[in-house]
C-alpha cells in the first residue's frame, strides 16, 4: 500500500509535468536553487567537522530547528501546502490507516523540499564523522528529524484543512494568516536585536532548544562526540517521542477528516438587498465594478490584501523606529498603490470560468477593463492618498509632498493600466474560487511568475520619469522639480490608464474565446 | 417545399484539442420554434459543439449562423439572441441570487426597471424567491442549476442554449422548468438542449440530433429518428456499445 501511494505520487507529479513543459521549467528552477541551497548547508556542514563541537553542535541544533519549526509553518501561511495526496481524496477507499500514515509520510518526503531537507540532515552524519559512535547518533537524529519534520507538516496542514470545514471559517482564516505574516519582519527584527545583544546567546539557545522537541534529535551526534552518552540517550528518547505523539495526533485528525465531509451552513435569505448593484450606475461597466468591489469584500482572496494594507505602515513605522530616521516610512503611498494597482492584474483568473457570463453576455472588453479599473479605484484612490500625506505628519518634510504625491498617484494609475492589459492576455495560477487564499494554485506557476515579473519589469519603466524627477529634487533639493513630479505623475499616469483600459479592451474583444479557454485548463 | 428559416444553423464546426479531435464536421439546421434536443454519450462532443454554437469556444472549422447573423463574425450581435446555460461553468457565486442575475441583466445593457421586475418574476417561477438573499455559493447544486437558468433567460433570447440543464435538479423543479420551456417555445422561441436522458428528450423535445465521438448519427423529427422504437433503443442501435451483461455474477446479493 504504501508503494502504491508512492507510485501515485510519483504519477501525479509526472502528469501534472507532461501537462505543460513550462511546468518542467519551474521544477528545474525550483531545483537548481533548492540544489544551491543544499550544496551550501552540505559544504558548510562538512566544513563544520573540523571546527569546534560546541561550534559545530550549536549550529546544527539552531538550524535543525528553524528547518523543523519552518515545515511547521510554511505550509500554512506561504501557500506551499502540498495537496496532491489530499488525504480527503482516500475517503472512500478504505485504507488501513497505518498504512495511509505511512504512505502520506513517504510521499511527503518526494519534492523539493522533502529531498532537500533529507540531503542537509544526512550532511551532518559527516559533520560528526569523528568516530563511529557519534556518526551513528546523528544518522539516527536525522532520520527521527526528517520523519519529524513530515509529519509535523502533516499535522499542521490536516488540522487546518479539517478545521476549514464551513465557508465563513475559511474566509476567516484565510484573512486572519495574513497579520503575523505582514508583521513578521518586525517581530524577526526584534528577535535578531535580542540575539544581537549577547554574544553567547545562541550558544545558551541552542543549548536549550536541544532539550526541546524541536532541537532534540539533532543533538544527538554533538553529545555523543562530546562523551555525553546519557544525555544523547534522553534525547533520543524525546525525539522519538516528539515524533511518536505527532504521529498520533496526525492519526486523530486524520480519522476525523476523513469521516466529516465538508459542510458549508447557512441561513437562508430573501432578497431586496442589492447591496453595491444599488449603488452603481445601472449599465454593463457600472455592474462590473459592483461586481468586482463586492468581490473585494466577499472574497478572500482579494480582502487578503485588504487587511495587509493597513498593517503596511505599522511595518514601516517600525523600521523607522529601529534606525531612528522615519525617512522610510515615505514610501508607504507609492508602495500601497503599487500593491493595490498589480493586484487586479490577475483578475480574470481569479473569476477562473465564471468569466464565461461576460463573454456570453457579449460584453465589450473595454466596459469590462473599465468596470474592474474603477471598482478598484474607488477605494485605492482614497487610501493611497491618505497614505501618501499621513507620512508627513511625522517626518515633517513637506518639500517633499508634491513629489511623493505624484509618485503615488502615477503608480497607481499606470499600474491599474498595465494591470488592465495583462489581465486581458495572461492568465495566472491562483487559487480557485472558494479555496483559502494560502493553498497552493493549480496550473503553471512558472508562467505565472514570468508575467507576472515582467509585468512589473515594465511597470518600472513606465515610472522612469516620476522616478528621474524624484532623483533630480533629491540632488538639487529644488522643490520645483516635486511639483513637476505631481503634475508628471498624474497627467502621464491618467494617459497611461486610458491607454491600458482601451488596448486591454481591444485585446480582450479579440481573444476573449482565448483567454477563457486559457481559464478552463485550471478550473 | 420551404425551409423553415433556421434559428441556428451550423456548418462542418469542428475542433481538435491537441491529438483528440473533439468534434469532427458537424452540420445541424435547427428550425425556428422548434424544441431541440441533442443526446450523445459522454464525450460526444455535445458541450464542445454547443460552445462553438455559441461563441464561448474559437472553432478550428466551420460556421455557426443565429437567425441570419454569424457568430464568429458578428458575436455582438449574435449574442444578444441568445441565451446560454453552459454546463461545468462556474458562476459568480460570491454574490446573492438575486445580485447574480441582476448582474447579468446589466451586463446586457438592460433598463435597471426591466432587470428588476424581471429577477421578481423569474425568482419566483423557479421558486428561488426564499433564497434570493443568500449567496450562490452556498445553493445546492440544483439551485445552482436554475439561478444559471435564470441568468440565461433575463434578457428574453429568441434562441436558449442549455446544455445539461436537468442535470441535479429535483422532479418538482425539472417540471416547472420544463413547462416554462414549453410556454417559450409555444411563443416563438426556439429551445437547445443536451442531455442524456433518453425519456426526457423523448417526451419533451419535437426534433433530436444523436451525437457520438464527434460526428453527427443521426436528426430529424424525433419521430424520423426514433422510426418507430423508442428514442433510446435507436440511440443504442446508432451509437453501438452495448456491452452484454452477461458477466459481474459476483454482484448478484442474494
Amino acid at each position: 500500500m504504501v508503494a502504491h501511494l508512492l507510485r501515485l505520487k510519483l504519477t501525479l507529479l509526472r502528469n501534472g509535468l507532461r501537462r505543460s513543459p513550462l511546468q518542467l521549467i519551474g521544477l528545474a528552477i525550483g531545483g537548481l536553487y533548492a540544489l544551491g541551497i543544499v550544496g551550501t548547508c552540505v559544504a558548510a556542514l562538512l566544513f563544520l567537522r573540523q571546527q569546534d563541537p560546541l561550534l559545530a553542535q550549536t549550529v546544527v541544533v539552531l538550524g535543525g530547528s528553524a528547518a523543523l519549526l519552518g515545515w511547521g509553518i510554511v505550509p500554512v501561511v506561504a501557500a506551499a501546502a502540498d495537496m496532491t495526496l489530499d488525504p480527503a481524496r482516500f475517503a472512500t477507499s478504505a485504507i488501513p490507516m497505518p498504512q495511509l500514515l505511512a504512505g502520506l509520510a513517504v510521499g511527503g518526503l518526494i519534492g523539493i523540499p522533502g529531498l532537500a531537507t533529507s540531503l542537509v540532515a544526512l550532511a551532518t552524519v559527516g559533520t560528526w564523522w569523528r568516530g563511529v559512535l557519534p556518526a551513528a547518533g546523528a544518522l539516527v537524529g536525522a532520520v527521527v528529524a526528517v520523519l519529524s519534520c513530515v509529519v509535523l507538516s502533516k499535522v499542521v496542514t490536516t488540522a487546518t484543512v479539517s478545521l476549514a470545514a464551513s465557508r465563513r471559517f475559511k474566509d476567516a482564516s484565510g484573512l486572519a494568516f495574513m497579520v503575523p505574516l505582514v508583521l513578521m519582519g518586525p517581530l524577526v527584527a526584534g528577535v535578531s536585536q535580542g540575539i544581537a545583544d549577547s554574544r553567547d546567546f545562541l550558544t545558551e539557545l541552542a543549548q536549550v532548544l536541544s532539550w526541546t522537541p524541536l532541537g532534540a534529535a539533532w543533538s544527538l551526534g554533538g553529545d555523543l562526540a562530546a562523551g555525553r552518552p546519557v544525555d544523547a540517550a534522553l534525547k533520543l528518547l524525546i525525539g522519538v517521542a516528539t515524533l511518536g505523539a505527532m504521529a498520533w495526533c496526525w492519526k486523530l485528525l486524520l480519522q476525523r477528516a476523513l469521516v466529516t465531509p465538508p459542510y458549508a451552513g447557512s441561513n437562508r435569505r430573501t432578497g431586496g438587498r442589492m447591496g453595491l448593484f444599488a449603488l452603481f450606475p445601472a449599465s454593463p461597466t457600472g455592474a462590473i465594478a459592483a461586481r468586482s468591489l463586492t468581490y473585494w469584500f466577499r472574497d478572500p482572496r482579494y480582502s487578503g490584501s485588504l487587511v495587509a494594507i493597513p498593517l503596511l505602515p505599522v511595518v514601516l513605522a517600525f523600521q523607522g523606529s529601529q534606525t531612528g530616521s522615519f525617512g522610510v516610512i515615505m514610501i508607504v503611498g507609492p508602495l500601497t498603490a503599487f500593491l493595490l494597482a498589480w493586484s487586479i492584474s490577475a483578475d480574470v483568473s481569479y473569476d477562473n470560468t465564471a468569466f464565461a457570463l461576460h463573454l456570453a453576455a457579449g460584453v465589450r472588453g473595454l466596459h469590462d477593463r473599465l468596470g474592474r479599473a474603477l471598482a478598484c479605484l474607488s477605494f485605492a484612490l482614497p487610501t493611497v492618498l491618505v497614505l501618501a500625506v499621513g507620512p508627513f505628519f511625522l517626518t515633517g518634510n513637506w518639500e517633499w509632498l508634491p513629489a511623493i504625491l505624484g509618485l503615488s498617484l502615477g503608480v497607481l494609475f499606470s499600474g491599474l493600466g498595465l494591470a488592465s492589459v495583462v489581465s486581458a492576455r495572461y492568465t495566472a495560477a491562483v487559487p480557485l474560487p472558494g479555496d483559502s487564499p494560502f493553498k497552493k494554485p493549480p496550473g503553471n506557476v512558472g508562467q505565472t511568475l514570468a508575467v507576472q515579473f515582467g509585468g512589473m519589469g515594465v511597470l518600472l519603466v513606465l515610472m522612469l520619469p516620476e522616478a528621474a524627477l524624484l532623483i533630480a529634487q533629491s540632488v538639487t533639493g529644488d522643490p520645483a522639480f516635486g511639483w513637476a513630479n505631481l503634475a508628471v505623475g498624474l497627467l502621464l499616469g491618467l494617459a497611461l490608464f486610458v491607454a491600458g483600459v482601451r488596448v486591454g479592451g481591444r485585446w480582450l474583444d479579440a481573444r476573449g474565446p482565448e483567454l477563457l479557454a486559457q481559464l478552463t485548463v485550471n478550473r | 417545399m420551404s425551409v423553415p428559416a433556421a434559428a441556428l444553423s451550423i456548418r462542418g464546426l469542428a475542433k481538435r484539442f491537441g491529438s483528440k479531435i473533439a468534434v469532427d464536421g458537424i452540420s445541424l439546421e435547427v428550425p425556428a420554434g422548434s424544441f431541440f434536443g441533442i443526446v450523445g454519450p459522454n464525450g460526444a462532443g455535445k458541450t464542445t459543439t454547443l460552445s462553438m454554437a455559441t461563441g464561448l469556444l474559437r472553432p478550428d472549422f466551420g460556421t455557426a449562423v443565429v437567425h441570419g447573423v454569424d457568430v464568429w463574425a458578428r458575436p455582438l450581435e449574435a449574442k444578444k439572441l441568445m441565451g446560454i446555460l453552459p454546463d461545468g461553468i462556474r458562476l459568480f457565486d460570491r454574490l446573492t441570487g438575486e445580485q447574480l442575475v441582476t448582474y447579468a441583466g446589466l451586463l446586457r445593457g438592460m433598463d435597471k426597471a426591466v432587470v428588476s421586475a424581471r429577477v421578481g418574476e423569474l425568482l419566483t417561477a423557479l421558486d428561488l424567491s426564499g433564497d434570493a438573499g443568500t449567496l450562490v455559493v452556498d445553493y445546492s447544486a440544483g439551485m445552482t442549476k436554475k439561478i444559471a437558468l435564470a441568468s440565461a433567460l433575463i434578457h428574453a433570447p429568441k434562441v436558449l442554449v442549455l446544455d445539461e440543464p436537468f442535470e441535479s435538479v429535483d422532479p418538482v423543479s425539472a417540471a416547472n422548468i420544463r413547462d416554462i420551456l414549453e410556454r417559450y417555445v409555444a411563443s416563438g422561441g426556439t429551445v437547445i438542449v443536451s442531455s442524456h436522458v433518453m425519456d426526457l428528450v423523448q417526451r419533451m423535445c419535437d426534433h433530436v440530433a444523436v451525437v457520438a465521438e464527434g460526428r453527427l448519427l443521426a436528426a430529424g423529427t424525433v419521430a424520423e429518428v426514433r422510426g418507430g422504437v423508442s428514442l433510446e433503443e435507436r440511440f443504442v442501435q446508432l451509437v453501438g456499445g452495448k456491452v452484454q451483461t452477461g458477466g459481474l455474477e459476483w454482484l448478484r446479493t442474494s
